[in-house]
C-alpha cells in the first residue's frame, strides 16, 4: 500500500532534533566556520549523554541476548528511516557539526555490518560510558579513491605473536583525528592481506586510539564542514590484535570470492542514504532561507499562477523546490526499502548522486537569488553552498554513483561498462 | 506507514493493463499515429479494463472507491502503451472525475450510473482556448446567469471526442471563478468545429467547440449554485497528467536502453560508452523521481489534503523530465530516432503536450 505517512514516534524525535538545531548548530554555525577544527563542545556536549545512554542500553542488550540478535522482528524497521530523518535535520542546523556528533558514525556502520558480538561488545561497548568518542573509517588513500580496489595499505600476520602488522597511509579520514587523538576512540582501516589477490585480498581491521605506530599526521584545510576534521593516518609497523579483523581472515583466490570488498560496498548502502540526508538538509536550509527572505520583499510563489506567468525568480523558486523534493523522495525511499528488509543499492546510489547534485546547485542558486546579500558572511548561505559540495564528493563521487546506476539499468559488469 | 509497494489489487490491475499495453495498444500506435485512427477494438478493450467503473461507489452504479493513486497507477501503465489510446479511452473521466468530487447527489444520480456501463460513454468536456497566454482561471468562455438560466459564450479547443459526444461539460468564466457546465449536444449556439491537427496525439480526435449565446438551465452548473473548487480539480488532473508523462517517459526510456545494448559501432555496443550509459542512468533517475513526486501528490490528495503546492512542484518537474528524457531517448538512436519508422520521435511530439494539457486528463 503506497503511503507517504511518516510514524509519529519518529515525527516526535524530529521535533527534539530541530531544537537541538536551532537552538545551538544554528547559534554557533558561523563562529566554528571561521574556527578551524575548534572542537564544537556546544553540540557535542549536548548529544554525548543522549548517544552515550543509547549505547549503553544497546551493549547492555547484547550481553544479555545468546546469540546477539535479539528476538526475530515482525513488520519494517523504521531506524534506518528514523537515522536518516535525524540526519537530514541536524544537517539543517548544521552539516559540519552534525558530523561531530559523538559517535561510532561509519566506523561504526562496518561492525555493524560484519562484525562479531564479541567485536561489538567490546568496541561499542565503550560508547555506552565515560567521556565522548568517535569511531571513523579509513579508507581513501593518495592513489585508491573512486577506485577502492587499488588499495595499497597491507595487513601482514605476524603468525609468533598472533598480531596483525599494518603499514601504509590513509587520507581523507572523517573524525579521525576524533577518533584517534582526542577520544577512545576507533578507525577501520580498509588494508589488503595478499596484494597479488586484488578484491580477494581486501579486508577491514579495528584499529583503536593509541595504538602505537599510528599517527595522525595532517588536518586538512577545507572549503566548507570546517568544524569537521578530514585527516591523513599513517601506519608504521602498527600492530593490532588478530581478533581484530572484521570477517573471515581466508584469502580465497580460486573461486574469486570478494566478500571483504563486498563487505565494504554493503556499508555504502546505508552510508549513501545517509550522506543524501544530510545534503537534503542543507538543501532546505538554503531553501527556506531564501524563500523567507523574497517574501519579505514581496516574492512568493503562487502556486496556482501557469508557469508562462510566473517571473524568472519565482520560476527558480519552484525549481529549487522541485528538485529538492525530487531527490528527497529518492532519499526516502531507499531508506524505506532498507526498512522493509529490501535490496537497496541501485536506490542507494540514485540518491546520493541526486541529493549530491541537488544540494550544489540549490545552494548555489540561493547566493544567486539573494544577490549582495547572499555573498556575505552575514548570512549563511555562503557557508551552506561551500558545506553542500562536499556531498557531491565522499562515499562515491555523483559520477561514481551514476556509474553503478548505469551498470544496474544496464545489466552490465565492470567489464561492459567501465 | 510510509510505504512504496503496490497493494495486490493495485499489481493485478496494472499488470493486466501492461499486458494490454504491450500486446495491443504498442502493435497500432504507429500506425493510429499516422492515420489519426484508433483501432475501436483497441478503445474498447482499454474501456472494458473497467478503471473508471472501479472508482466509483456501489451507491452510484459503479463498484469500487475512488483512489487517486490507484487513478495514477492505472494512467501511468496505459500511457507506456500510448499516449493517444489513453487520453481516449480516459475522457469520460474529464466528466466523471470532476462529478465525483464536486457534484451534487441530484446530478451523482443523474450522470453516474452512465460511467458504469459496457460502452464507452460519449461524453467530453472542454477547457482548453484557442489563445497564446492560456490560464484556467481566468477563462475567457463567459457564464452569466439570466433568470433560471446560464448564458454561455465563448471558444473552446483540445476538446476530445467531441463530434461523438452527446454531453458536454463546459468550463467558463462566471465572476471571475472557473465553473462547470453540463451542455447536452444539439442545444442552440452549441457548434462543433473542424478535427484540429495537432503536434502530437495526432491519434487522438480533437475539436473546437464554439458556444454562441448558448442558454442551459441553471441546475446544469456543476456542484449546484455553490459551484465547484476549481482549483481542487486542477489539482487532480496535474496528479493525472503526472502519471501520463511518467509512463510515456518509461517508455521512450526502456526503448532507447534496449537498442544502445543493440547497436553496435566501433565493435561494441554504444551502452558500453559512458557518454550513452551515463545519460540513460539520468533519464532513469528523472523518471523514478517524478514517479515518487506523483505518488505524494495523489496519496495528498487520496489524504484530503490541500495538495496545490505538491501538484505544483510535481507537475514542474515532470513537465521538464517528460520532454528531456523523450529527447535524449531520440538522442540514444541517432539518425534513426529521427525516422518515422521508429517511435522515438512520436513520444517525443507528445511530451511537448504535457505543459499545454491542464485539465486535459483527470484521475
Amino acid at each position: 500500500m503506497i503511503s507517504f505517512e511518516i510514524p509519529e514516534k519518529i515525527t516526535n524525535e524530529i521535533q527534539m532534533a530541530k531544537m537541538v538545531a536551532e537552538s545551538v548548530m544554528r547559534q554557533y554555525s558561523r563562529y566554528y566556520d571561521e574556527h578551524e577544527h575548534e572542537r564544537p563542545s556546544e553540540y557535542i556536549n549536548m548529544m554525548w549523554p543522549v548517544m552515550r545512554e543509547q549505547h549503553r542500553r544497546r551493549t547492555e542488550k547484547l550481553q544479555q541476548n545468546g546469540n546477539g540478535s535479539g528476538p526475530k522482528r515482525e513488520g519494517p524497521d523504521f531506524s534506518i528511516l528514523r537515522l536518516i530523518m535525524m540526519i537530514e535535520m541536524l544537517s539543517w542546523g548544521d552539516a559540519g557539526q552534525y558530523l561531530c556528533t559523538p559517535d561510532p558514525a561509519l566506523g561504526g556502520a562496518a561492525l555493524e555490518a560484519v562484525g562479531t558480538k564479541e567485536q561489538k561488545i567490546r568496541i561499542l561497548g565503550k560508547f555506552g560510558q565515560g567521556e565522548p568518542k568517535w569511531g571513523a573509517m579509513a579508507m581513501t588513500e593518495p592513489g585508491a579513491g573512486s577506485d577502492t580496489s587499488n588499495i595499497r595499505t597491507t595487513a601482514t600476520l605476524d603468525a609468533e605473536s598472533n598480531e596483525w602488522i599494518l603499514n601504509g597511509e590513509k587520507i581523507f579520514c572523517t573524525n579521525g583525528g576524533l577518533a584517534l587523538d582526542e577520544s577512545d576512540g576507533f578507525v577501520v582501516v580498509w588494508a589488503t592481506v595478499d596484494a597479488s589477490a586484488g578484491r580477494s585480498g581486501m579486508k577491514s581491521f579495528i584499529v583503536e586510539a593509541k595504538t602505537p605506530g599510528v599517527t595522525v599526521t595532517k588536518k586538512e584545510h577545507k572549503l566548507g564542514i570546517r568544524v569537521s576534521d578530514t585527516v591523513a593516518i599513517v601506519f608504521d609497523n602498527a600492530r593490532i590484535p588478530y581478533d581484530n579483523i572484521l570477517g573471515s581472515a581466508e584469502v580465497i583466490k580460486r573461486d574469486g570470492s570478494t566478500k571483504g570488498f563486498k563487505g565494504a560496498m554493503a556499508t555504502f548502502d546505508a552510508s549513501r542514504p545517509a550522506v543524501a540526508a544530510s545534503a537534503m538538509g542543507i538543501c532546505r536550509a538554503a531553501l527556506e532561507f531564501t524563500r523567507d527572505k523574497l517574501a519579505a520583499e514581496g516574492i512568493v510563489v503562487d502556486y496556482t499562477k501557469p508557469k508562462h506567468q510566473m517571473t524568472a525568480v519565482e520560476r527558480d523558486l519552484l525549481e529549487m523546490e522541485a528538485r529538492h523534493k525530487s531527490a528527497w523522495l529518492l532519499t526516502l525511499r531507499s531508506a524505506v526499502l532498507m526498512a522493509h528488509g529490501q535490496p537497496n543499492r541501485l536506490e542507494a546510489s540514485m540518491c546520493k548522486a541526486r541529493a549530491g547534485e541537488t544540494v550544489t546547485w540549490v545552494t548555489q542558486k540561493a547566493v544567486e537569488l539573494l544577490g549582495p546579500m547572499g555573498y556575505t558572511r552575514e548570512w549563511l548561505t555562503e557557508k551552506w553552498m561551500r558545506d553542500a559540495k562536499i556531498n557531491d564528493i565522499y562515499e562515491g563521487t555523483k559520477q561514481i554513483n551514476t556509474l553503478i546506476v548505469a551498470r544496474s539499468i544496464l545489466g552490465y559488469s565492470r567489464r561492459e561498462l567501465k | 506507514m510510509i510505504n512504496f509497494e503496490l497493494d495486490q489489487e493495485q499489481k493485478m490491475l496494472t499488470e493486466a493493463i501492461g499486458r494490454l499495453a504491450k500486446e495491443r495498444m504498442r502493435k497500432v500506435f504507429r500506425d493510429a499515429d499516422e492515420d489519426g485512427v484508433l483501432p475501436p477494438d483497441v478503445v474498447k478493450a482499454g474501456w472494458e479494463i473497467g478503471v473508471l467503473p472501479t472508482s466509483i461507489p456501489e451507491a452510484y452504479g459503479g463498484f469500487g472507491e475512488y483512489s487517486v493513486i490507484t487513478g495514477a497507477l492505472a494512467a501511468e501503465a496505459f500511457a507506456w502503451g500510448d499516449l493517444a489510446a489513453t487520453l481516449y479511452i480516459m475522457t469520460p473521466n474529464l466528466v466523471a472525475v470532476p462529478l465525483m468530487l464536486a457534484g451534487t447527489e441530484a446530478q451523482k444520480e443523474a450522470h453516474l450510473p452512465l460511467f458504469c456501463e459496457e460502452a464507452l460513454p460519449k461524453v467530453t468536456a472542454a477547457l482548453t482556448e484557442p489563445v497564446i497566454q492560456f490560464d484556467p482561471r481566468q477563462l475567457k468562455t463567459t457564464a452569466v446567469l439570466e433568470n433560471d438560466s446560464y448564458i454561455l459564450n465563448g471558444t473552446k479547443c483540445f476538446v476530445p471526442l467531441a463530434e461523438d459526444a452527446e454531453t458536454f461539460l463546459i468550463y467558463a468564466n462566471e465572476a471571475d471563478q472557473t465553473q462547470a457546465f453540463f451542455v447536452p449536444r444539439g442545444v442552440e449556439g452549441l457548434e462543433i468545429g473542424q478535427r484540429e491537427k495537432l503536434m502530437g496525439v495526432r491519434a487522438l480526435p480533437t475539436y473546437q467547440v464554439k458556444l454562441n449565446n448558448v442558454r442551459v438551465s441553471a441546475v446544469n452548473k456543476l456542484g449546484g449554485n455553490e459551484g465547484i473548487d476549481f482549483g481542487r480539480l486542477l489539482n487532480h488532473s496535474r496528479v493525472a497528467l503526472g502519471a501520463l508523462a511518467v509512463g510515456m517517459a518509461k517508455a521512450a526510456f526502456e526503448y532507447a536502453r534496449d537498442y544502445a545494448k543493440e547497436r553496435v559501432q566501433f565493435g561494441e555496443p554504444i551502452a558500453h560508452r559512458q557518454s550513452i550509459a551515463f545519460m540513460l542512468a539520468e533519464m532513469a533517475m528523472d523518471i523514478d523521481a517524478a514517479r515518487l513526486m506523483v505518488w505524494e501528490a495523489a496519496w495528498q490528495l487520496d489524504q484530503g489534503k490541500d495538495a496545490t503546492q505538491a501538484t505544483a512542484v510535481m507537475k514542474y518537474y515532470v513537465d521538464d523530465m517528460v520532454m528531456s528524457v523523450c529527447d535524449r531517448a531520440l538522442q540514444t538512436l541517432g539518425g534513426y530516432g529521427y525516422i518515422r519508422e521508429y517511435p522515438v520521435e512520436l513520444w517525443l511530439r507528445n511530451a511537448r503536450a504535457f505543459a499545454t494539457f491542464d485539465g486535459m486528463a483527470m484521475v
